[in-house]
């Protein structure tokens, strides 16, 4: 069977298995429709979670972050999965206990005010359509690599099969297929994992093997990659870093992001009870974290493979890595995997100094004097764990199943914002402002319709990316960060703030955020227009745009709290409604409607 | 009502008091060990490396798998001890 025929299978099959769930989940109401009628186990809710939470960039990308950046990108690891504590002990439990369907709903009743509501309603929408533009493309570029149809033709693939099982199940269809899916990813990420740290270390455990010695060399495996990348001009893979303040602003900003992103919210919802709540986002960790422990051992094998394949010198034991660092491959001898992902245009090779060898090197150090004239080989980030089966030499259904895998990865997280941003359309919008007295059965097909809509133009945008897209980390997490996750857990651990202090601490926050990335990322994204470079030297107190959404938080906690203290206390209904979700048991009386 | 509201109150101190802790661990193992401390804990090897490179990469994410598991469990308990589970 040829390699197109067994992806083809694979991606057939668990294509079919989603379709197949979403028929048997169908809607019935908006219960349904917006929480899968409540009744979701807190294991099934961790499992769905996972996948909801794991997007293509987690499956794709963030292993080669860290496989580039060694250490320094150990904030990725930390920042989305700390948030998840914050989730269980700050918001969670919480939200599930007052009960009702939306984000924005929860802060336009606790903050008795409909421009809350509102400004709720565009944070939500800016993030989720950010971060599902990515899903999307990711889901068309798996299609293109391993299909070997054209990516807008993929993408539209993708979103038919999004749009069978999220329109007809809305959030109960997505649960199940997202259980399903978090097991199509987790086999897929970890089955190659598994195999290259047989291969390097003789341990068949990935996180184990990381931290255990390198087979044909004998030292420690990361002492060994140290070894290896410093030969060759780069830094330390285990270095530390010089700008603490930023690297600890950066994991702050992402792990409270984390906990404000909507459409991870949404999920708790889905519990019958509040300690459900609690269990669910525990067990989401462990099962977000079966693949957060084994991509940063993946990246490390993975980078060492990957300069060992052009340095075989530098494989086994060596007497001096200088040396060994001399002797690359020539370019007509590369393998077989390089060949194929440098059709894809992933894998660049440019010969600068005709010699005809891969040279491989840290292009900013300067080499000249082993008659090296640049780095000749740019290899992707993102095609590290696409191409570790390939790499490992493993059979071709370990490759078929990658591509089901990052498939799954971003459909099951592209439907989960898909779900947020319809439900704040039809409950929030539609419902909650223009059409209060909207039937059921009217709602139930708003949805369906906002649903629709949303994946229109989530397929379209990313078949076109606009220049935001690109933004996910700044522009998603920064708003979730610097506007939501205050305005949730002022909500709940505060009875005195009130509409105006919270409405001018998420307006304040967010302007400050949207601000700061803007003067270093162009404003609106737009090239050019960024007022300065986007350079560690140019950043206030070392501060990157990415890191900025921590401290947009602090500024929308202080402002919130000095504009409630000046003005009046919020009525005793809202005082009243912070009660009830405070208590598991309905200690604090009815909700005032 | 009185009693409803002073049982209420306690609850919830108990509750702030052991987000407080969770969330001291929390911070303690990311931005402490993993982070400001590293160069503290430099001297300890594991595997090749050091133990805030372990947090960094692996001992920050099970920590917070426990932190979870003992928050839900505890809270639990908070919830039946105050008679205020579902």
């Amino acid at each position: 069977m040829s390699q197109f025929a067994i992806n083809l299978l694979f991606v057939g099959a668990s294509f079919a298995l989603y379709i197949g769930i979403a028929i048997w989940a169908k809607a019935g109401s908006t219960k349904d429709f917006y929480v899968a009628g409540g009744g979701v186990h807190p294991i099934t809710n961790g499992m769905a979670i996972g996948a909801d939470w794991m997007s293509a960039a987690s499956f794709i990308s963030m292993a080669g972050l860290i496989a580039a950046g060694g250490y320094a990108n150990s904030t990725f690891l930390m920042g989305w999965t700390g948030g998840y504590v914050l989730l269980a002990t700050l918001l969670a439990p919480y939200l599930r206990k007052f009960g009702k369907f939306t984000v924005p709903e929860f802060i336009g009743d606790r903050f008795y005010s409909k421009p809350a509501r509102l400004v709720a309603v565009v944070c939500l929408i800016v993030a989720s359509v950010t971060y599902v533009i990515g899903q999307m493309a990711g889901a068309g570029v798996a299609f293109s690599r391993f299909l070997e149809v054209d990516a807008t033709m993929g993408l539209i693939i993708a979103a038919v099969v999004v749009f069978v099982y999220a329109v007809l199940g809305g959030m109960k269809g997505i649960t199940y297929t997202q259980v399903a899916q978090y097991i199509v990813l987790i086999i897929a990420y970890t089955i190659p994992a598994v195999f290259i740290s047989l291969e390097l270390t003789g341990n068949p455990l990935p996180p184990l093997g990381l931290f255990s010695t390198h087979s044909e060399s004998g030292v420690p495996m990361l002492a060994k990659l140290n070894e290896v990348v410093t030969a060759l001009g780069f830094n330390q893979y285990t270095a530390d870093v010089d700008n603490k303040l930023n690297m600890v602003l950066f994991t702050l900003s992402l792990m409270i992001g984390t906990a404000g992103l909507p459409h991870v919210i949404i999920r708790f919802f889905t519990v019958p009870k509040v300690a459900d709540a609690r269990w669910s986002a525990g067990w989401a960790l462990v099962f977000i974290g079966l693949l957060y422990l084994t991509a940063p051992a993946v990246a490390s094998m993975a980078r060492l493979n990957l300069v060992t394949t052009i340095y075989p010198d530098m494989a086994g034991q060596v007497e001096n890595y200088e040396e060994a660092a001399t002797n690359p491959i020539a370019y007509a001898e590369r393998p077989d995997w390089i060949r194929t992902w440098e059709e894809t245009g992933l894998i660049t090779f440019e010969d600068k100094n005709n010699d005809g060898n891969i040279q491989l090197y840290n292009g900013a150090a300067d080499f000249s004097e082993r008659g090296w004239e640049g780095n000749e080989l740019e290899v992707n980030n993102d095609i590290l764990v696409l191409a570790n089966p390939e790499i490992a030499n493993l059979p071709g259904w370990v490759i078929g199943l990658i591509a089901a895998g990052g498939l799954a990865a971003a459909l099951s997280t592209a439907a989960g914002l898909l779900l947020a941003i319809s439900s704040a359309i039809s409950h929030d919008l539609i419902k909650g402002a223009i059409n209060p007295n909207i039937t059921e059965k009217g709602e139930l097909l708003a949805a369906r319709i906002s649903m629709s809509l949303a994946i229109v133009v989530a397929t379209y945008l990313g078949a076109n990316p606009p220049g935001f897209a690109a933004q996910v980390v700044a522009l998603a997490f920064g708003i979730a960060a610097a506007s939501l996750f205050p305005a949730l857990m002022m909500g709940i651990f505060s009875k005195r703030v009130n509409n105006k202090g919270a409405v001018a601490g998420m307006l304040t926050g967010l302007t400050f955020t949207l601000v700061y990335i803007f003067v270093y990322k162009g404003w609106f994204f737009i090239p050019g227009t960024n007022n300065l470079p986007d350079t560690a030297d140019n950043w206030i107190l070392g501060i990157s745009p990415l890191s900025i959404g921590a401290v947009g938080a602090l500024i929308n906690f202080a402002v919130a709290y000095a504009v409630s203290s000046a003005t009046e206390e919020p009525p005793q209904e809202i005082q009243d409604l912070v009660d009830s979700v405070r208590y598991p048991k309905g200690a604090g009386g009815a909700i005032g409607h | 009502m009185a009693d409803d509201k002073s049982n209420a109150a306690a609850y919830w101190k108990a509750n702030i008091r052991l987000i407080t802790g969770c969330l001291i661990v929390w911070a303690l193992v990311s931005y402490g060990f993993a982070i400001l401390l590293r160069p503290m804990l430099s001297g300890i090897p594991v595997g090749g490396t050091d133990l805030g490179f372990w947090f960094a990469q692996q001992g920050s994410i099970l920590t917070f798998i426990g932190i979870i598991f003992f928050y839900a469990w505890k809270m639990n308990r908070l919830d039946k001890k105050f008679g205020l589970e579902e």
